[in-house]
């Protein structure tokens, strides 16, 4: 994973430079085990982690990822500024647009609202999740075809939520794709496009 | 957000050891500690991201076994565990079949996703969404300062009953529903016995202690929201008005709660929300549907009932007026 980290950093981005006084690159800290993904081997003496950087794994994308983390970091920091899942986008960072969304044992969730010290060995996926051996989910290609983004940045949080409720219900009404996007928020005003993808997705499915 | 340390506790012992105060005392510059607990942590995030509060320890209580269940006993009624997510009680068949207020109160509360994280303790404890409270630079009554902003300032989502001290409105309106359903609420005390308190008396108005909106004090925790059997005769129905349809909080709230002779109402719950502090009680609209047929004209009588005593403040007069139409709308739909 560290040598994940270092070749994704070759490339010059904007992100990893602004990131330079950030957490990982700090030379002489401390770091401690986090007590919730160490649980199972019972290695730990004292139950108070942090407030320093505390190393635990989490599963990913169904990989087990190594990340150094605060007590308090969100899901959505350490997904993005840890392992380089920015797909995930922070806007509000206040739990009210739901850009951020991503499923944490299968359930949509605020990432930006999720203590990342929360997750434990619950599993994660992020957008980047989503596509299967390259291949798109059926309602990243619904959402192509409906031309179902502007701006793009609600774009992540809505494919997690309507993904989530095809998988919930296959046979989706236009009122029930509309109560499963009740957080997303999209300023660029693209609900049309988006309900019309995801019930054609739905459709397409069966 | 500040930086502080996390402890997993696995028990109500450990939590309770650990957790020197509440986060109601936290806000509160004259009482001491540092570290609090947090389950769903919505609000609690919210308050921290604000700078409102800055705790040096999380005491995680989300984890620890046998909170997370919902238990139905047709004599005792249903008993939802404290850590039950809001999407766990929405999705509930026994509670959507035997509960309908309720499952509607909270299907309209807040955003799945939200849902999917928040406990039903949590949203009950969480503190006003008032914004001059949610704003590090006033210090509001609420905060030890000496002045309600709202008062004379953006009161449009204020109290319009009983706003003659702090003029916030609870933020919950699950809280709502479970008013009408006459909810109580098992409270693990730190002596390890438990004390079990009606809603009605778990809610603080302002005028009994502003700095506090509920009873909790450190060392308590909420275990378990229980609510009393019904039968085939009670009726209930809930209607929330929001700015917009989507996510967003309760301009005004009604929860209804009937048991029904045919068309004859035998006895009423009425609870309103987001019109007071607390959610309240509409004790003049129940006596006036108690033993009459629910029609539109009794339904139109109890609704002006319900408002006789609005004081509205400069921008929320508008509220008393969907106050009640939705509560008209309530009633009749409970037959």
């Amino acid at each position: 994973m560290k040598d994940d980290k270092k070749i994704i950093k070759k490339g010059v981005s904007r992100r990893g430079f602004l990131k330079g006084a950030g957490l990982t690159t700090a030379g002489t800290i401390v770091l401690q085990t986090g007590v919730l993904a160490k649980t199972k081997e019972n290695s730990v003496q004292s139950k108070t982690v942090g407030p320093g950087p505390v190393n635990v794994e989490m599963n990913v994308n169904g990989k087990t990822r190594s990340l150094t983390i605060e007590p308090r970091s969100t899901l959505a920091q350490a997904l993005r500024d840890e392992i380089q899942l920015t797909g995930t986008k922070m806007v509000c960072d206040r739990g009210a647009c739901s850009a951020c969304t991503v499923w944490v044992d299968d359930i949509p969730v605020n990432a930006c609202m999720t203590f990342a010290m929360d997750v434990g060995d619950r599993k994660v996926v992020t957008i980047e999740g989503l596509a299967e051996n390259g291949k798109l989910h059926p309602i990243q290609e619904a959402f192509i075809d409906h031309d179902a983004t502007q701006c793009g940045y609600c774009t992540p949080g809505m494919i997690m939520s309507t993904a989530h409720l095809l998988k919930e219900n296959p046979n989706p009404t236009l009122e029930d794709v509309k109560h499963a996007t009740r957080g997303n928020y999209c300023r660029c005003g693209t609900y049309p496009h988006v309900f019309k993808a995801t019930l054609a997705a739905a459709k397409k499915i069966k | 957000m500040n930086n502080f340390s996390w402890y997993d506790a696995t028990t109500l012992k450990e939590a309770q050891n650990e957790a020197d105060t509440t986060v109601s005392d936290m806000l509160n510059k004259d009482k001491k500690g540092s570290s609090i607990i947090k389950s769903g942590g919505i609000d609690v995030m919210d308050l921290m991201k604000e700078g409102l509060i800055t705790p040096e320890k999380i005491v995680n209580i989300r984890n620890i076994p046998g909170l997370d269940k919902i238990e139905f006993d047709t004599k005792k009624g249903v008993r939802i565990g404290a850590n039950v997510t809001l999407s766990d009680i929405e999705k509930n068949s026994v509670i959507r079949d035997n509960y309908q207020a309720l499952q509607l109160s909270v299907s309209k509360a807040a955003t799945p996703q939200l849902r999917n994280m928040s406990t039903i303790a949590g949203n009950l404890g969480q503190r006003t969404r008032c914004w001059y409270f949610r704003s590090v630079e006033h210090d509001c009554l609420r905060k030890g300062g000496s002045t309600c902003f709202a008062k004379n300032g953006e009161n449009d989502y204020h109290a319009v009953m009983n706003n003659g001290s702090c003029a916030s409105v609870h933020a919950s309106s699950i809280a709502t529903a479970l008013l009408a359903f006459g909810a109580v609420l098992e409270i693990a005390l730190e002596n390890g016995e438990k004390k079990e308190v009606p809603i009605e008396n778990f809610f603080v108005t302002p005028y009994e202690n502003i700095k506090n909106e509920n009873v909790l004090k450190s060392g308590e925790i909420i275990t378990a929201i229980v609510l009393p059997a019904v039968n085939n005769k009670t009726k209930s129905y809930y209607i929330k008005q929001g700015a917009r349809q989507s996510y967003d909080w309760a301009l005004a709230d009604v929860a209804v709660v009937v048991e029904l002779s045919g068309k004859k109402c035998k006895n009423a719950r009425i609870a309103l929300g987001a019109a007071s502090p607390v959610p309240i009680r509409a004790n003049s609209a129940e006596s006036i549907l108690t033993n009459e047929g629910i029609s539109e004209s009794s339904a139109k009588a109890a609704a002006e009932a319900a408002m006789e005593k609005a004081t509205p403040l400069e921008k929320n007069a508008y509220k008393v007026a969907i106050f009640k139409s939705i509560l008209q709308r309530a009633i009749l739909k409970t037959v």
